[in-house]
């Protein structure tokens, strides 16, 4: 398949449809706009259904619909939207529902800005709707790995039948990378539970998430939490790169792991070995990855680089649990961090080891 | 001839069906508590009944049951 | 003898939950009887809302999703865009339809969506224990409008009917009520004719049902029904609001 140049957002859109995706139900919010704006020009000429709804609060529920009734589906939105998908989120995990959900993230909070940002990461691993529930959620840098992770998040959605959540920033969606489409896929994979009517004395099936009854519901939650040990398992994705003598490794995602990577140059050109541990799953999170590292002897210290005011580093805390200090530094808003910053970050926490 | 049956233990003892009957032979059963604790619906002169089922229309639990 | 009258078989065997003289089920019967006539039952599939009518995904024998709160109409756009060739219909209370779902019913009849909506209109909310609705009648007493519902704080109840009517993507939208045998008669025939408007693709269908709440009236299910008769129907006059050809 030949490389085509193609803008973040599209890129994320046509990497659906490959998947087979048919559906798109979405709101129109800065900076993810291209998205449903290639859905709308491409489905059709698939057989498939854009529909712009009448908030994204509809748009997450007309996902839970059609996901009910089988289809592979998705929806797009950015930060304040994406809140008002939480309760549609917690609803779809509640039951047992596979679709894709697209965060291309800006600056917050409230209306906040409309520039590349990491401010939702709590919403999104920490989970922003009610109840005990995880979904797995996937980070990419660059626009080939959006592609791949649109394409491997479907099958993880169908795979554990819960949402999967895409987080990209302003930048991501925004800016044009080549990217190469591998597989077009055609068989999707069985939904015998989806409600398409019970023919021929099929039973009968329901799509819900009450459960009323407070023993009923407490199995079905320990039923969910069984996924997600399952996902905690096969799932976790993460990148090393230049770790081996590291003196300082930086934990970053994303648009940041981009720059951290320069910052790794940078330094190297004045003799500091500094390291980096991507996260690509940032639920479930690459707790051992951190343990190992932070068991190195070499390894004085982690940074956590985000565009944020630091929510990242608490779960890198958690990982690596007090063998090493874990510092943070970020800007937000929209404000990208630069790599000079950074480096003078770095060599700040040299001093105080 | 018609008849009405009662699933009992359905009934929520409303009296709506009492309402409607034109012949007025759809009463509470004083004597009698179903197993929700209500006097259950009954119909003690069946020969009456003309089966328009209009007790059965109205019933909200679906407890009558009406042949002609 | 044949059997005149028994329980539909869109009905499954579990007995409702609802208060002794709710007419929810009166309306389920009509709901059920209409697909087991138009032979669709293996074909349908209801979206329940929030509100006493939550656990109908256990009461209709079909294919059921449980809608949030408010979200019926857009659950079922969802599940007819994917399955265009199935019946899909919604059973909303007026909480759930003309409160915290008025975006999404007005969107959902809007676009035409080929649905068959059901809309409980029992003037209060019965599953939270008796607050104001947006059909609560002026006046009228309730938790949250202790001192009766007054025009100038609450606002006046909304006639959904004749406010969706104005849509051009509704095909079907009568008004009934189920407070005497006729009414419940006339009412059987609009829930039928409302699922044969989806059958024929005209457009969005939805049968509004003037309903009792004896328990948050505080009434005894028969004052309801004429308690019904003289207050909610000349406020919420029945009859046909739009019907395409």
């Amino acid at each position: 398949m030949a490389k085509v140049l193609m803008k973040g957002n599209e890129a994320i859109a046509e990497a659906a449809i490959q998947a087979g995706c048919r559906y798109f139900f979405g709101y129109p919010i800065t900076p993810q706009n291209e998205i449903p704006a290639y859905m709308a020009k491409m489905l059709p000429k698939v057989g498939g259904c854009f529909l712009q709804a009448e908030s994204e609060i509809s748009a997450i529920n007309m996902v839970y619909g059609a996901a009910g009734a089988g289809a592979r589906v998705m929806t797009s939105s950015s930060s304040p939207g994406i809140s008002l998908k939480q309760e549609g989120i917690s609803y779809i995990v509640g039951a047992e529902l596979p679709c894709l959900i697209v965060n291309i993230v800006r600056g917050g909070p409230g209306l906040g800005g409309i520039q590349p940002a990491q401010s939702d990461y709590f919403q999104a691993v920490k989970g922003g709707g009610h109840g005990d529930y995880h979904m797995v959620v996937l980070a990419p840098s660059s626009i080939q790995e959006m592609v791949d992770l649109v394409t491997d998040g479907f099958d993880i959605a169908d795979k554990y039948r819960n949402p999967v959540m895409i987080l990209g920033d302003g930048m991501l969606g925004q800016m044009m990378e080549p990217v190469e489409f591998r597989e077009k896929k055609t068989i999707l994979p069985e939904k015998p539970w989806a409600t398409t009517g019970n023919k021929e004395g099929k039973p009968r099936n329901i799509i819900n998430s009450l459960f009323i009854d407070p023993q009923g519901l407490e199995d079905h939650v320990l039923k969910l939490y069984k996924k997600y040990d399952e996902m905690k398992e096969n799932e976790v994705r993460v990148e090393c790169y230049n770790c081996e003598d590291a003196e300082i490794i930086i934990a970053a995602y994303g648009t940041m792991a981009r720059i951290a990577k320069n910052v790794i140059q940078m330094a190297e050109e004045q003799g500091i070995k500094i390291g980096l541990i991507r996260p690509i799953t940032l639920w479930p999170f690459p707790v051992d990855t951190f343990k190992k590292w932070a068991d190195s002897h070499h390894v004085k210290a982690f940074l956590s680089l985000e565009m944020s005011m630091g929510q990242m580093v608490e779960d890198i805390r958690l990982s690596v649990d007090g063998a090493k200090p874990v510092h943070f530094y970020g800007r937000t808003g929209g404000m990208v961090p630069t790599p000079k910053a950074i480096l003078e970050e770095i060599k700040k926490i040299r001093e105080g080891i | 001839m018609a008849k009405v049956t009662f699933n009992e233990d359905l009934c929520k003892g409303c009296e709506l069906c009492t309402t409607v009957c034109p012949k007025n032979i759809v009463i509470m059963d004083k004597h009698r508590i179903n197993s929700k604790g209500y006097h259950p619906a009954t119909v003690e002169e069946m020969d009456k009944c003309i089966g328009c089922a209009f007790c059965a229309r109205i019933c909200p639990d679906v407890v009558i049951e009406v042949e002609k | 003898m044949a059997k005149v009258f028994e329980k539909p078989k869109a009905l499954t065997d579990k007995p409702f939950h609802y208060c002794p003289g709710c007419t929810h089920g009166i309306v389920h019967c009509l709901v059920a009887e209409a697909i087991d006539e138009l032979g669709i039952r293996e074909k349908t599939v209801g979206v329940a809302p929030v509100g006493c009518a939550v656990f109908a995904y256990d009461y209709f024998n079909c294919d059921m999703h449980e809608a949030a709160h408010g979200r019926a109409p857009a659950v079922a756009t969802g599940i007819k865009r994917v399955l265009p060739d199935n019946v899909v219909f919604t059973y909303q209370g007026d909480g759930d339809l003309a409160s915290i779902g008025a975006a999404e019913i007005v969107h959902a009849a809007n676009r035409g969506e080929r649905l068959t909506t059901i809309f409980i209109n029992n003037a209060i909310y019965g599953m939270t224990g008796g607050q104001m609705a947006p059909t609560s009648l002026v006046g009228q007493v309730t938790t949250t409008s202790p001192y009766g519902r007054s025009a100038d704080t609450e606002g006046h109840p909304i006639r959904v009917s004749e406010m969706l009517a104005t849509l051009e993507g509704v095909a079907y939208i009568e008004r009934v009520s189920v407070h005497d045998i006729k009414n419940i008669n006339r009412a059987k025939k609009a829930i039928k004719k409302a699922f044969e408007i989806q059958l024929e693709g005209k457009g969005f269908a939805l049968v509004e049902v003037l309903s009792t709440c004896p328990t948050n009236w505080g009434m005894t299910p028969i004052e309801a029904l004429r308690w019904l008769e003289t207050n909610m129907i000349p406020y919420y006059p029945l009859g046909v609001k739009k019907e395409v050809e």
